[in-house]
């Protein structure tokens, strides 16, 4: 028994590394790369090494090493709030993760509809790494979702799976979705798909990138600001940043915190709502009742 | 050679305030809209605030969209333009 609580306890602490030390990797990578000369200034993610490839160079970032460092974190926060759930007796972070899933299944179950019901891990998955990859600025690392590679990147798979849903209707029935009211709409009708996972991504990005723009915009005035207040002061004195304590961190509670997980939730709805509008259930049922007469007649 | 740099330097700033001037005016009128009726909403029938209140920030979002496609050109226009410009008069020079 004694040996089982110790070995559990180990577990545990793996688990827990695991959730924090992507981060922690993180920040250290940041602070290697930023070269010592530069001030504050707005830049996009930058490039850590390209490896040459036939179309294009392949090109690894701080973006795409972030997001795969939240996925590293997530998958430890699941594993740990998990952790011995069968046991029997439940804790507190048992607690927790049986209130995150029965959340959000009433979320899917309240927007999707009976059809989607097993979509609760899909929608799961993309509120928390797009409110972990927001929040990550709060540590002062880039955040992934301001750059629009990675965005995209689920906008385009949700996309895919609103192409497979609209499918299941039939592939004539697909066809014939484009020339809804007329015939002559067909290309506002192509145009409109489009616009579906271009403007999920774009929302997402502008608004994580907006807050990061004006988060920079701040703290270079209050600089600028606090240098022209103390320039008077001899030596070292004068170079204090004394207005740059606190009043950046106040602004981004609104910019990093509250959009970041609004954004989030935002794209996690978009995705439910669009993927069950899609969805044509008549035409569904039509063909499933075809086929199984087709079956019984043979 | 400084003056074409310079004039598309400045074209590319007024650009991006006009962008951003004028695209903040639509979902600022869209947003206080819905905000105003959702307040009515809540005030007619308080018991419903919460499904009122997500509602409104749901919709608040998705008007936000098209402010949102404005700060991206004028973002485009302040940090990539400015660079690919100059390097197009700079071919057109070599050009000549």
């Amino acid at each position: 028994m004694n040996r089982n609580k110790r070995l559990f306890k180990l577990v545990d602490i793996l688990y827990i590394s695991m959730i924090i030390l992507p981060i922690m990797i993180a920040m250290v990578i940041k602070i290697l790369t930023t070269p010592l000369s530069q001030g504050i200034s707005i830049s996009g993610a930058r490039i850590f090494f390209s490896i040459p490839f036939p179309v294009q160079d392949l090109i690894i970032t701080e973006a795409q090493l972030n997001s795969a460092f939240v996925l590293i974190s997530i998958l430890g926060v699941c594993l740990f709030l998990t952790h011995g759930i069968n046991s029997g007796n439940l804790t507190t972070r048992h607690h927790i993760a049986e209130w995150i899933v029965e959340k959000v299944q009433g979320l899917v179950d309240g927007n999707m509809g009976e059809f989607f019901k097993g979509y609760a891990p899909f929608v799961t998955a993309i509120l928390g790494l797009s409110g972990f990859s927001s929040l990550l600025s709060l540590c002062g690392l880039f955040p992934p979702t301001s750059d629009i590679n990675i965005v995209a990147g689920w906008a385009i798979l949700v996309f895919i799976l609103i192409t497979y849903y609209k499918l299941k209707g039939g592939f004539l029935n697909y066809l014939k979705g484009f020339t809804e009211p007329i015939f002559v709409m067909a290309p506002l009708n192509v145009l409109g798909e489009i616009a579906t996972p271009v403007s999920m991504a774009f929302r997402h990005y502008g608004n994580v990138l907006s807050g990061m723009v004006i988060a920079v915009l701040i703290s270079s005035a209050l600089q600028g600001l606090s240098s022209m207040v103390l320039s008077w002061l001899p030596g070292f004195l004068g170079e204090i940043p004394f207005l740059q304590i606190g009043i950046p961190a106040v602004l981004s509670v609104y910019f990093d915190v509250f959009s970041g997980c609004m954004q989030a939730y935002i794209f996690a709805m978009l995705t439910m709502l669009n993927i069950s509008g899609a969805f044509p259930q008549e035409e569904y049922e039509m063909r499933k009742k075809k086929k199984l007469l087709k079956i019984k007649n043979k | 050679m400084e003056l074409a740099i310079g004039i598309i330097l400045g074209c590319c700033a007024l650009g991006a305030g006009i962008c951003m001037g004028i695209g903040a005016i639509g979902p600022g009128i869209g947003e206080g809209n819905a905000v105003s009726k959702a307040c009515e909403a809540i005030g007619r029938q308080p018991e419903s605030k919460s499904a009122v209140t997500s509602t409104m920030i749901m919709g608040c979002a998705i008007s936000e969209t098209t402010g949102i496609y404005s700060l991206v050109v004028a973002i485009l226009l302040i940090f990539v333009a400015p660079g690919l410009m100059v390097n197009i008069l700079k071919e057109a020079i070599n050009l000549l």
